[in-house]
């Protein structure tokens, strides 16, 4: 076990960075921690600290936290507002073996978004600002209290998915939004991927604001509405007239449900020592790569945002199948969210990038933290 | 006056072997030398300033990009990249020892891909022929930045434009998927695609509203949507900015985003009734335009809504537009704001801050105290829902002390939009413009990052050197640890 060294203000976690000898790993409440490779470091921060709201002003739509704040406490404060986090933030404990979902600095770290991420944009979409230590040891800001900002380099986005490989965030600011009055999930049922891509793409094509579109093979095609009541109910028969199929619906309680369970990939849960991936890729891409990599693997798979997000579990081997699936893909990014150790190890975690764009990943990395003291190894071998 | 970093005599005397270099990259006419023809290219949407560029080259693939950054890099010169030159900040003024790289001529769609509800297309193509090339399908390009008609997808890119619908629909960054760039090594890559997010660190994010500083965009993959069934809009008047103020709080309170909020002080509702007769009422102080789009039934529930809270908070006059025309009316003094304001002064400055909303009516007040000090009249525009406020200050250019005092009533503002919390840009970009106050905003730590970060793309400060930074620093003086204590840590540098 490393040693565990939980600062109380940014200026001693400043003065712990700018003074390090070795590396340190970086975490909130450790729950993303099998996200990633694998790292062995002598120390590890631990930012929990950082924990609290520093303010939140629902009329302005911004809402700035510590990074160490539990998810499921701003989760809470949001509701009571009849707001939220647009992008569906996922809980992905139970995949990763965490006892909860873990803090905000993580979620930003990891840029995970759930299915309205379709529409709504990335958890990077509805990043404002932070404060946070680069791996000089310097404290430094970026953004703003403000929704509308184009005032330097977008270090946010920049920052978020970065898996804390450029800097230990304090804080952040996000955008919230207000949360729909009421969902409905119209749901198709006997299609075959090639029939449900197209009908989410039909979907997705219309005015209906489709918030969400999922294809779970053997169980339904499910098309999420939300808004007040008279609208959703207005698109959902738009919807059924423009499909041209008998639909079914789920109202707002078993909809909640059941998008919850998408977001979290709780269908692939079970089976732990199953490598996961998550696989982005254009939309109508999506059917062809599935029935490339049947004709050489056993798999398990869902698709979301319409197609472009398929969850890929995988039957236990040494490469978590990483060359099989890469090689069928033409364009897009795969992700392996879960493998044992030694797996993470060995095969490329992140998509392998093209020489130049990797060396300028590096020069990135180096601009924050030259001396690759914050979570060196975590995303990429080299750095 | 903003000063520009001292051009390279020994660049300038190498203009005619350095155009011949360049037509053998690229041949015929897209090399410009002669004065007379580069005049077009002096300067952008900031006109007070101008410069000639030491050359103008204007390539037609990416190939050629990628060959002019190469030998720009090869050469150490420097190069400024210009789309249709349309910036308010001066993102696009050329410099006398810098190559204008203009990117007019990469003016095709290339692929539209409705199934994945994305546009392909190269960055000279126009904002609005985006739209114009789906609409027909019901589809649009959702960031509508005022100069749409002229302004290119590369600029947007490079600037993160927004637009009066961003508040709903987001800015560029939120609405680009992809891009094919080039380095200024000239190194060709591709960031996203048509695919969602990026599989390493979000270069794209950075790259979009980086001003031309990183790289050259060479092609855009932005996302398409089909369009609301219908809008709607109401026109409320206030007997002040507070009460409009808490009307826009309460609007979002309810839980509305609208498509477009917009409002006009009393100046700017002159000015622009006068021009363009959109029936605006004269006797308040603030009017507002709230435009709901979706179905038909939620845009009438909506609308009775916004209704109801302006009522409640001491609405003067309120009119719900009945018909697509008198929507188009009531945005029609709105959307004339700025030639209004250009007919009763010979010229004006149009800043961008954005500010925490509650924040409007200080700022207002504080504005009025600076018009008086400054002895210039302003009037206001402010996209209400994200805080993005306009303010128009009118002076005369050939009067040089009128546009001295220009400048610094519209840097006081944006000092006060800081302090209140707000930013220097709300989607116009730093460019040259507001350069210089930078640091109102950013600390030196805060700045020598962004700075590291440019380094990581350009080592040199070969691309578009002189923007957005107050100083420039050597790459590899960023490079080494921070030097604390205050002083200068290099006092050789040239600062301007």
């Amino acid at each position: 076990m490393s040693a565990i060294i939980k600062p109380a203000s940014e200026r001693e976690l400043s003065e712990l960075i700018a003074a390090a000898s070795g590396p340190f790993e970086l975490i909130g409440t450790a729950s993303r921690r099998n996200l990633g490779r694998p790292m062995q470091t002598a120390s590890t921060l631990d930012l929990s600290g950082f924990s609290g709201v520093i303010a939140y002003e629902p009329e302005e739509l911004i809402l700035e936290v510590g990074a160490g704040t539990r998810l499921a406490d701003i989760e809470a404060l949001l509701t009571a507002n009849r707001q939220q986090l647009a992008f569906e933030p996922p809980d992905w404990s139970a995949l990763l073996g965490a006892s909860h979902s873990g803090t905000v600095g993580g979620l930003v770290g990891c840029n995970l978004s759930g299915p309205r991420r379709l529409k709504a944009g990335a958890a990077r979409d509805h990043m404002l600002g932070l404060r946070g230590v680069t791996g000089r040891g310097e404290i430094f800001k970026a953004g703003a209290r403000v929704v509308k900002n184009v005032t330097g380099y977008d270090l946010p986005k920049l920052l978020t998915g970065s898996h804390g490989t450029l800097a230990a965030l304090t804080s952040v600011i996000l955008k919230v939004l207000p949360a729909p009055d009421t969902e409905e999930t119209v749901v198709l049922t006997g299609l075959d991927d090639e029939s449900a891509v197209s009908a989410m793409s039909l979907a997705m094509q219309s005015a209906c604001e489709v918030s969400a579109a999922a294809h779970v093979p053997g169980e339904a095609t499910y098309l999420r509405l939300e808004g007040i009541a008279p609208s959703v109910a207005y698109r959902r028969d738009q919807l059924a007239r423009l499909l041209k199929r008998p639909v079914e619906i789920m109202a707002e309680t078993s909809s909640a449900a059941k998008w919850r369970s998408i977001r979290d990939g709780a269908a692939f849960a079970s089976r732990s020592a199953h490598p996961l991936w998550r696989i982005s890729v254009t939309p109508s891409q999506a059917p062809l790569l599935i029935r490339t990599l049947r004709q050489s693997l056993d798999i398990r798979y869902a698709f979301d945002w319409a197609g472009g997000l398929i969850w890929l579990e995988v039957p236990p081997s040494a490469d978590a199948s990483a060359d099989t699936i890469r090689a069928a893909m033409s364009g897009g990014h795969a992700t392996l969210i879960r493998a044992p150790q030694a797996v993470r190890a060995s095969v490329a975690v992140f998509e392998p990038q093209p020489q130049a764009l990797a060396a300028l990943s590096q020069r990135v990395k180096d601009s924050f933290d030259p001396r690759h003291i914050l979570n060196p190894g975590r995303m990429y071998r080299e750095f | 006056m903003l000063t520009m970093p001292i051009p390279d005599t020994a660049t300038i005397e190498r203009r005619a072997a350095i155009a011949a270099d360049l037509r053998n990259i690229v041949p015929g006419e897209g090399v410009i030398e002669v004065p007379s023809e580069m005049r077009a290219y002096e300067t952008d949407g900031l006109t007070a300033y101008r410069q000639l560029p030491l050359v103008v080259v204007l390539p037609e693939t990416t190939a050629q990009v990628s060959a002019i950054l190469k030998y720009a890099h090869d050469n150490a010169i420097k190069v400024v990249p210009r789309g249709a030159g349309t910036s308010l900040s001066g993102g696009a003024l050329p410099l006398a020892d810098g190559i204008l790289l203009g990117m007019a001529k990469f003016n095709r769609v290339l692929d539209i891909d409705y199934e994945n509800r994305c546009a392909v297309v190269q960055p000279g193509v126009t904002n609005l022929a985006i739209t114009r090339a789906v609409e027909h399908r019901g589809f649009y390009y959702a960031p509508d930045p005022s100069s749409q008609i002229a302004c290119t997808i590369g600029g947007n890119v490079a600037e993160n434009s927004g637009g009066v619908h961003c508040l709903k629909y987001g800015l560029t960054a939120n609405n680009v998927l992809g891009i094919e760039m080039v380095l200024i090594t000239g190194e060709v890559i591709r960031l996203g695609g048509r695919h969602l997010d990026s599989g390493g660190y979000d270069l794209l994010g950075v790259m979009t509203g980086s001003e031309g500083l990183l790289g050259v965009v060479t092609e855009v993959t932005v996302r398409i949507l089909q369009k609301p069934e219908t809008a709607r809009a109401v026109l409320v008047g206030f007997p002040s900015s507070e009460d409009a103020g808490k009307c826009v709080a309460d609007i979002i309170s309810a839980g509305i985003i609208p498509g477009g909020m917009e409002m006009m002080d009393r100046p700017a509702i002159r000015a622009a009734e006068d021009f363009v007769h959109a029936d605006y009422p004269l006797d308040v102080e603030a009017l507002l335009i709230v435009e709901l789009d979706g179905p038909q039934v939620e845009v009438d529930h909506l609308i009775n809504r916004v209704s109801e809270i302006a009522t409640g908070n001491r609405s003067m006059t309120l009119r719900v537009s009945t018909s697509e025309e008198e929507r188009l009316l009531f945005w029609a003094g709105r959307k004339a704001a700025f030639p209004a304001v250009g007919r009763i002064s010979p010229d004006y400055l149009c800043m961008d801050g954005t500010i925490p909303r509650k924040r409007l009516p200080d700022v207002l007040k504080g504005m009025a105290e600076l018009s008086a000090h400054h002895r210039l009249r302003v009037a206001n525009v402010f996209h209400a829902g994200d805080g993005n406020l306009h303010p128009l200050i009118l002076y005369d250019a050939n009067d040089p002390d009128e546009l001295e005092r220009a400048e610094n009533f519209g840097a006081d503002i944006l000092r006060l939009c800081v302090k209140v919390g707000g930013v220097l840009t709300g989607e116009h970009g730093v460019g040259i413009e507001k350069r210089d106050l930078m640091p109102e905003m950013f600390s030196e730590v805060d700045l020598d990052q962004q700075m590291r970060v440019k380094c990581a793309f350009d080592t040199q400060g070969l691309l578009n050197p002189g923007k957005v930074f107050p100083v420039l620093r050597r790459c590899a003086e960023l490079g080494r640890m921070h030097v604390r204590g205050g002083q200068l840590p290099f006092p050789d540098i040239p600062r301007f």
